[in-house]
């Protein structure tokens, strides 16, 4: 009897699951391997679309972008966190106020984000080429959104307002957990701010940056919302991320199989980041018990 | 002449903090600017820094009346509401089995909780959508919710186990031996333990699911049944440079979570701080 009382609590939860997340896993695997609309008969035809995938240009401008996204949300989105998180901590009166502006855009959907962003962007009248013709660099303004070399840059820009201040969030909490007396102690020995940072309050924040890191990373090759709302990964698939382009193939295109294997590919470039942050839980849960 | 030095330090770190508040809010005024503007100046000025000349409340009253925002409002709550409240519970129900009992599947259950919070949502696009399509859960409200609750299960049994395990396993077995059933535990001595646990991440959960788009856009058709990620996708087709009316809107959609996140601050960010992850 009690060994099945914690499969009764788990049998609801687990059951729904395995019907809407581990069963599809499973599923779009065997898709990717087939040509299918999505209405007449699955037609098996091994690695097909994955060869294709490598010949597809389109596919591989949105890999390429994905990696953009990476590089960016990693380059940007981390020491700038770090460097928010570090300005906030020092409890100056009013920093409550100032954390809970900055944190603002975290409550926001992206397809609010996208909106508000476009018309930051807009061509015209926008706010970034209103401001560089303000300040007499009228030559830096320029179409954000349809310019093929830069569109993906505005995008990455825009997510990055959401984002840097999520790894402020999560620094924030990494420096509670720094000792304060040994920063203190390094102080008394006239270690100045920046080598009291790098040495001391640095390697305590590890944890903290693995876990940015990993979900940083996590989250750039997920993107999907914002490109979506803002160019629908043009013009010509210049802004196009592996998500973006799934989409478009299996739900306007009605490639199934196609889509499936781009989706697979996502998710094997992801797994590996996966795993890290798993590993990362497991080595905690092996230290509590 | 020291004190003079830190004080020139103090003001510098202020205006720097400053400079980047409102550099982080410039969007927040655009979208405010343009939402009250009239739509003679948004054509005439062309200019998203200006504030409105004349301010006017008449956008939201159309966004939200010919915008069917109104609409789009009922029908998100509801997604919202039912989803969060069968998470909450249903992840309980796991997180319990999973805090207090030893069993052979229970780290592999656990991980592949924790590992599915993280997959990227296109793996799951097709045979989601599929399987609504075939069980009639297609274009209804309920497909959409059924869905939520089911993939946030990863993230809140991660999150509400993480918080059992520290409550002291005495509290379990003294109820134990006191002849208290499972349930009763859970129901009565565990749950009410874990309030604050819950709040946090009722409170995420509200943000996640209110905000979300992608599955509005694969599971829902018909207009009645929209979300308002979706509407106000929408209204880009309808008013296509009318952006007064799409910020009046943008700025509803938007109204719902920046409250929620005002009020419950400390939840929210308590909830992202642990997992480190979100939706």
């Amino acid at each position: 009897m009690k060994k099945i009382t914690p499969y009764l609590f788990l049998i609801g939860p687990l059951a729904m699951y395995i019907v809407w997340v581990l069963f599809p896993i499973f599923h779009t695997v065997i898709v990717s391997f087939t040509r299918w609309d999505g209405m007449t008969k699955m037609r098996f035809v091994g690695l097909q679309n994955y060869v294709q995938l490598f010949r597809d240009r389109y596919f591989l401008l949105s890999f390429i972008n994905n990696l953009k996204w990476m590089v960016g949300f990693v380059l940007l989105s981390i020491p700038l966190g770090l460097l928010f998180a570090l300005l906030m901590d020092q409890r100056f009166p009013g920093h409550r106020v100032y954390k809970t502006l900055v944190y603002l855009p975290m409550a926001l959907s992206f397809v609010v984000i996208g909106q508000i962003w476009s018309w930051i962007l807009e061509p015209t009248g926008g706010v970034v080429n209103t401001f560089l013709r303000w300040i007499g660099l009228s030559n830096f303004a320029k179409s954000w959104l349809s310019d093929p070399k830069v569109v993906t840059y505005s995008l990455i820009w825009a997510a990055l307002w959401r984002q840097i201040p999520y790894a402020m969030v999560l620094f924030l909490a990494g420096l509670q957990n720094v000792n304060r007396d040994r920063v203190e102690a390094a102080m008394v020995d006239g270690a100045n701010a920046l080598q009291r940072f790098w040495y001391v309050v640095l390697p305590e924040l590890r944890p903290a940056m693995v876990v940015a890191v990993t979900v940083n990373v996590i989250d750039s090759l997920r993107a999907f919302d914002i490109v979506y709302v803002m160019t629908r990964g043009g013009p010509f698939y210049s802004s196009s991320v592996m998500a973006n382009y799934m989409y478009i193939q299996a739900f306007h295109n009605y490639r199934m199989g196609y889509g499936a294997a781009i989706s697979v590919i996502q998710f094997l470039v992801t797994l590996i980041f996966i795993l890290i942050y798993v590993l990362n839980v497991m080595k905690k849960e092996e230290r509590e018990v | 002449m020291i004190s003079r030095k830190k004080w020139l330090f103090a003001l510098l770190f202020y205006v720097f903090c400053t400079f980047i508040v409102v550099l982080w809010m410039i969007p927040f005024l655009v979208a405010i600017f343009t939402a009250f503007k009239t739509i003679d100046e948004i054509f005439m000025l062309r200019n998203f820094w200006a504030p409105p000349r004349t301010w006017t409340f008449e956008n939201f009253k159309v966004a939200w009346k010919e915008g069917k925002m109104g609409r789009y409002f009922i029908n998100t709550l509801w997604v919202t509401s039912i989803s969060v409240s069968g998470t909450l519970f249903l992840s309980s129900l796991a997180a319990f089995a999973l805090s207090w009992y030893d069993f052979k599947m229970k780290k592999p259950i656990l991980m592949m909780f924790v590992a599915g919070m993280l997959i990227p949502f296109q793996m799951l696009l097709i045979p989601v959508y599929k399987f609504s399509v075939m069980t009639g859960l297609y274009d209804t409200l309920t497909g959409v919710i059924l869905f939520h609750i089911a993939f946030q299960l990863g993230f809140c049994t991660f999150f509400l186990r993480n918080f059992m395990i520290t409550i002291p396993s005495s509290l379990f077995d003294a109820a134990r031996i006191d002849g208290a059933g499972a349930f009763t535990i859970y129901a009565k001595i565990i749950m009410p333990l874990m309030k604050p646990a819950m709040a946090a991440l009722a409170i995420l959960e509200f943000t996640w699911i209110w905000n979300d788009y992608l599955w509005s856009l694969i599971l829902l058709q018909s207009d009645v049944k929209k979300t308002v990620t979706i509407g106000l996708t929408a209204f880009q087709g309808q008013w296509i440079s009318s952006w007064n009316i799409i910020a009046a809107g943008s700025l509803l959609v938007a109204s719902v979570p920046v409250v929620v996140f005002l009020v419950f601050q400390r939840y929210f960010i308590r909830g992202l701080t642990f997992g480190g992850i979100k939706g």
